[in-house]
């Protein structure tokens, strides 16, 4: 199959049978992981609770977009990159790995999620910026983003437990 | 056989540790919500000490930053400690006698302090009315802070392969 076959010469690339065989790669790309991913959630669950209403009330929500937006890009490039260095030292295995493609679904669904959003209820967010409760379609999809990213944390540790 | 290695011991046979190392689902739950409180830990942690070091956003009020990011911190580390210990409890070899377990622990005491005495400085004054030298300390704090928060992600996830 081809898939098969692109994912078996990715892992015999030089870089990733290194990532592979060192001791102290994988951990340290992953220590690095850890810390980007917890940036992405983080900052997203920042603005996804003010969405909500929750949380940081007193910051109009353009205000605390523009505020957490760039940690949210900056640290998910870091976990991309990171992420395609682990996935490429054993790529084939980590193809069949079932919490690892649940963790790809919620992902994409994720970004869907935000991108619906961005086309929709934040184009008006000028209007809604101090208003509470805020309008539905803002609390639906705090609400979905939260769920898919803590379901990425969850599957995504859950990678390393099933063979 | 040192003590750490004979309490792993005793706490291994207990019926708690049992039941969390018999139920396969227990420790990776757990290791998730971790992670999740260490996600609202390293944001708030992140964004206000380099805010306080001067890398980021000098045209934003340091006292709103510091309301509205601390008692997520503060919240966040009872969430933490309930989950670590299930996770010690569940392999307790795995963490007592693990070097990076302990400087880990070591590490969050560092942390909490620093963490409160930044937050003390910035009650007892507003960050821009503070005298050079002050600032300059509450700079230098806020960098090992966030230092400090780095090495201990660094050795928990280390824990895991020594």
């Amino acid at each position: 199959m081809a898939l098969h076959e692109s994912l078996a010469w990715l892992e015999a690339q030089p870089f990733a049978t290194a990532i592979a065989e060192s001791g102290w790669l994988f951990p340290t790309i992953e220590f690095v992981h850890v810390v980007a991913l917890t940036l992405v959630v983080g900052s997203i669950a920042m603005l996804d609770l003010r969405l909500l209403g929750v949380s940081r009330k007193d910051y109009g929500v353009l205000e605390l977009a523009a505020q957490t937006l760039p940690w949210t890009w900056g640290a998910f490039a870091v976990a991309l990159c990171s992420g395609v260095l682990m996935f490429a030292s054993a790529a084939t295995s980590y193809a069949d790995n079932m919490p690892f493609r649940i963790k790809l679904i919620l992902l994409a669904l994720a970004g869907i999620n935000m991108a619906i959003f961005h086309v929709t209820a934040y184009r008006t967010a000028h209007r809604w910026n101090h208003q509470l409760p805020t309008p539905l379609a803002a609390r639906i999809a705090g609400t979905l983003s939260l769920t898919f990213w803590i379901g990425v944390i969850f599957f995504g540790r859950w990678i390393g437990f099933v063979g | 056989m040192s003590v750490m290695q004979r309490l792993s011991d005793a706490l291994a046979q207990t019926d708690g540790s049992v039941a969390i190392a018999s139920a396969g689902w227990v420790i990776p739950t757990v290791q998730a919500i971790h992670i999740v409180a260490i996600a609202i830990v390293m944001s708030a942690t992140a964004m206000l000490n380099l805010r306080l070091a001067g890398f980021i956003g000098q045209d934003s009020s340091v006292r709103r930053l510091a309301n509205s990011s601390l008692p997520w911190l503060w919240w966040a580390l009872p969430v933490l400690l309930a989950t670590g210990l299930v996770m010690i409890l569940g392999e307790p070899a795995r963490e007592l006698t693990n070097a990076y377990f302990w400087s880990k622990m070591a590490m969050v005491l560092l942390a909490i302090a620093l963490t409160m005495v930044l937050q003390r400085l910035l009650d007892d004054c507003p960050y821009r009315e503070m005298a050079p030298a002050k600032r300059r300390a509450t700079r230098a704090i806020s960098l090992l802070s966030l230092a400090v928060w780095l090495a201990i992600v660094f050795c928990g996830r280390w824990i895991a392969y020594s």
